[in-house]
C-alpha cells in the first residue's frame, strides 16, 4: 500500500429511505492527510452520506473502501479492524453523560488494550490537552459548554489514534469565535498528526479556512454537483448555483430549494 | 515529570509516511547486546496501544534489570518500530520515568520524528489523578445527611401533593380547562392495559391465600371460614393495596419516565415559558386518569381473588352458593366503600409521586432511570404509610 492511494474510496454508492432516493451512484475519493468537506443544502443527504461512510447504514448499492478494505462487506473481526481506523465526532458530541471527560476518552483504551490504568489516564489526558481541555478531566458533560463538548468528542474519537476523523456538523450551534477555535483545532491536528478529516458542514467560513477539497451534494440531481477546492468552485464552477452558494449570494439557497418536495 | 535530566534524544528516522495499515508485524520486544557490548532493549514492528499493553510488564522488567546492573544508562532501540501510537509513546515515556526512578538515564534511539511528537505530547501531561476518591462518610454524618435529605424530600413532596390537589380542585370547578383527551389516553394506558396483570395477580392471590389457609383450617373443620378470610382481607386491605402497587409499577414509573425525559429535553422549560403550568398541563390529566382507573382495578383485583377462593372451595366440595352466602355475611358494602376510598387516595398519591419524581429529574441519561426507581420506591412506601394511617383512623372511629 502506498501513500498515494486514497484513504477512502466511495464507489457507486446509492442510498434511499424506502422509496425515497437520497443519492444515486455517487463515487469519490478522499486523499490521505487532506481535510475533505461534504457540503450541501439541507436535505441533500450529507448526514446520510456520513452515516454510510462510517458503516452505520448499509448501502443500497455500491461500496466503501477504507484504506483499501471494503467496509460494506466486512464483518466480525475484520470489520472491527476497519472501524478502528477512524473516529467519529457526532453532531451533539454524544459524550457519555454519566462519565467524566477523562473516562469518556479512556473508554476505548480500557476496552481494547491491556495498558495499565495510569497509562490510559495519561494518554486520555494528553488527548484532552491536545484539544485544549486540560484541567477539565473530571468534569461531566453536563458541566461544560457546547463547544467544549465537541472538542471533548474529538478527543474521544482520537483515543485510539485513528488515521481518519469524521466530524458531523462541527460548527452547528456554536458562536463564530468558538467555531473558529474548533477549526483551528482541526487544522492543527491535521498538520501535526497527519490525520485525514472528513467534515460534514454547511458553514462557508469554516469550509474556506479548513477544507482542502469539497464535494457538493445536490438534491436536484441526487448526486455530486461539484468537486474541488472551495476557491476553485467559487471562481470557476460550471454550475451557476454552486458559484452562488460559495459567494453566498442571495438566491443560492432558493435555487437549491426549488426542487424540494 | 521534570524531563530536564532525561536524555530521550533520538537520531531521527526520516519522517516516514507509511500508513498504519495491514501487513505490519505485531510489536515485539527483544533484549540484545549492541556492538559496544551494551545491553539494549529493542522494539520492532507495530508499537500500538495493543502491543504496548502486552509489552508493558516485560519492558518495565527490562528497565528494572538494566537499572540494577548496567548502572548509568538504559538503551532503547526503536529503529525497527514501523508504527507507533499514543499507547506506544506512553510505554516509552513510562520506561523513561522508570529509568529515572532507578537512578539511570534512558537513551532512546531510532524513533521516527512524527512519533517523537506523540512522546512529547505525553510529557506535557503530568500523571493524572484518578477521579476524586469517594471517601466513605462517618456514620453520624451519613445519618444526619440522610435525615435532612428525607426531610427535604418529604417537604417537597407534601408541597407538590398540595399543589396538585389545588389544581385538581380548580379543574373540578372549571372542567373545560382539563385536557380530557389526555385523560382518556392515560386512563386507557393505566387502566385497560393493566387488566390482564391485575386479573392474573388477583386470581393467584385468591388461590394461594385460600389454599394455604384451608389446609390449616381443615384441622378444625373450619374450611368455610376461608370465605371470611378472603373476603375481608381482599376487600378491605389487599385489594386496594395490590391494585395500587400494580399501578405504581406500571404507570407511576411510566409517568416519571415520560415527564423526566421531557424535563431533560427542555420540554418542561418550553411549557413554562409558554405560560402553561406543568402541573395543570402534565400532572392533572395523569392524576385524574389514575384516580378514575384505580377503583376499577381494585374491584377487578378483589373479584379475581374471590373467584380464586371460590375455585379452591369448589375443589374442597363446598357448593358455590354456600361460598357466596358466607362471603355476603362476612363482608358489607361499607367494607367495600372503605377499600375503594383507600384505593382512590392511593391512586392519587401514586400518580402525583410519579409526576413529581419526573419533574424533579436532573440531567443525564441515568437521571431518568433514577427518577423512575424513586417513583416506584416512594410510591410503595407512601402506600404503606397511608394504609397504616387509614387503619388507625378506622380503629379510632369504631371505638
Amino acid at each position: 500500500m502506498t501513500s498515494s492511494e486514497p484513504i477512502i474510496r466511495v464507489e457507486n454508492l446509492s442510498a434511499s429511505y424506502g422509496d425515497d432516493v437520497v443519492f444515486n451512484d455517487v463515487s469519490f475519493e478522499v486523499q490521505r492527510g487532506e481535510v475533505f468537506a461534504i457540503l450541501g443544502g439541507s436535505g441533500s443527504g450529507k448526514s446520510t452520506m456520513l452515516k454510510h461512510m462510517i458503516g452505520l447504514y448499509p448501502p443500497r448499492a455500491g461500496r466503501i473502501l477504507i484504506d483499501g478494505l471494503d467496509l460494506t462487506a466486512a464483518s466480525g473481526k475484520s470489520r472491527l479492524g476497519i472501524l478502528r481506523k477512524f473516529g467519529v465526532m457526532y453532531q451533539s458530541g454524544a459524550l457519555f453523560g454519566s462519565l467524566d471527560l477523562l473516562a469518556n476518552v479512556s473508554l476505548a483504551l480500557e476496552e481494547f488494550t491491556d495498558l495499565p490504568r495510569h497509562a490510559i489516564a495519561r494518554i486520555a489526558a494528553s488527548k484532552l490537552e491536545l484539544v485544549g481541555l486540560a484541567g477539565f478531566e473530571h468534569h461531566v458533560p453536563s458541566e461544560i459548554s457546547g463547544g467544549m463538548a465537541k472538542r471533548a468528542a474529538i478527543a474521544r474519537a482520537m483515543a485510539l489514534d485513528p488515521s481518519i476523523l469524521f466530524l458531523d456538523e462541527p460548527s452547528a450551534g456554536l458562536d463564530p469565535i468558538t467555531s473558529a477555535e474548533l477549526d483551528e483545532t482541526v487544522l492543527r491536528l491535521s498538520r501535526t498528526l497527519g490525520v485525514t478529516f472528513v467534515v460534514v458542514t454547511h458553514e462557508l467560513p469554516s469550509i474556506y479556512s479548513i477544507a482542502d477539497r469539497v464535494i457538493m451534494l445536490d438534491k436536484r440531481t441526487k448526486g455530486i454537483s461539484a468537486i474541488g477546492s472551495p476557491r476553485e468552485l467559487r471562481d470557476r464552477s460550471d454550475d451557476e448555483w454552486v458559484r452562488r452558494f460559495f459567494r453566498r449570494e442571495a438566491g443560492a439557497e432558493a435555487v437549491g430549494e426549488e426542487s424540494s418536495p | 515529570m521534570t524531563g530536564a535530566k532525561s536524555v530521550m534524544s533520538a537520531q531521527g528516522k526520516s519522517p516516514g509516511s507509511k500508513p498504519p495499515g495491514e501487513g505490519v508485524a505485531d510489536g515485539l520486544l527483544t533484549r540484545r547486546r549492541d556492538p559496544q557490548g551494551r545491553e539494549v532493549v529493542a522494539f520492532s514492528g507495530r508499537l500500538d496501544a495493543e502491543a504496548a499493553g502486552r509489552l508493558w510488564e516485560p519492558a518495565m522488567e527490562a528497565v528494572r534489570d538494566l537499572t540494577k546492573t548496567a548502572g548509568a544508562r538504559v538503551h532503547v532501540d526503536a529503529h525497527a518500530v514501523s508504527v507507533c501510537d499514543s499507547g506506544g509513546a506512553m510505554l516509552l515515556t513510562a520506561m523513561d520515568e522508570q529509568s529515572r526512578r532507578g537512578g539511570a538515564d534512558m537513551e532512546l534511539i531510532g524513533l521516527a520524528d512524527e512519533y517523537q511528537r506523540l512522546v512529547a505530547s505525553l510529557r506535557v501531561v503530568e500523571a493524572v489523578d484518578g477521579p476524586p476518591v469517594h471517601q466513605p462518610e462517618p456514620l453520624v454524618a451519613a445519618l444526619g445527611r440522610g435525615t435532612l435529605q428525607a426531610a427535604h424530600d418529604t417537604r417537597v413532596l407534601v408541597a407538590f401533593v398540595g399543589e396538585t390537589f389545588l389544581a385538581l380542585l380548580s379543574a373540578i370547578r372549571r372542567p373545560n380547562t382539563v385536557r380530557w383527551r389526555d385523560v382518556v389516553l392515560y386512563a386507557e394506558r393505566a387502566g385497560i392495559g393493566a387488566v390482564p396483570i391485575v386479573t392474573l395477580i388477583g386470581l393467584l392471590l385468591g388461590l394461594i391465600l385460600s389454599f394455604q389457609s384451608a389446609i390449616s383450617m381443615r384441622k378444625f373443620g373450619a374450611e368455610i371460614f376461608v370465605a371470611d378470610l378472603i373476603g375481608i382481607s381482599m376487600i378491605k386491605e389487599l385489594g386496594p393495596l395490590m391494585a395500587s402497587v400494580m399501578l405504581t409499577a406500571r404507570s407511576g414509573s411510566a409517568f416519571a419516565a415520560e415527564i423526566g425525559t421531557m424535563k431533560i429535553n427542555e420540554e418542561i422549560d418550553a411549557l413554562t415559558t409558554m405560560g402553561l403550568a406543568p402541573v395543570r398541563f402534565l400532572v392533572v390529566p395523569r392524576v385524574i386518569a389514575a384516580v378514575i382507573v384505580v377503583p376499577t382495578l381494585t374491584m377487578l383485583m378483589i373479584l379475581s381473588a374471590l373467584v380464586g377462593g371460590g375455585i379452591i372451595m369448589l375443589t374442597m366440595g363446598y357448593p358455590v352458593t354456600t361460598y357466596v352466602n358466607r362471603l355476603s355475611q362476612a363482608t358489607s358494602p361499607a367494607a367495600l366503600g372503605e377499600g375503594l376510598t383507600k384505593a382512590l387516595v392511593f391512586g392519587f398519591i401514586v400518580a402525583a409521586v410519579g409526576c413529581q419524581r419526573g419533574l424533579a429529574t436532573r440531567s443525564g441519561a441515568g437521571a431518568v432511570g433514577q427518577s423512575t426507581t424513586d417513583s416506584v420506591v416512594s410510591g410503595i412506601i407512601l402506600i404503606a404509610i397511608i394504609d397504616g394511617f387509614f387503619a388507625l383512623c378506622v380503629y379510632l372511629m369504631k371505638s
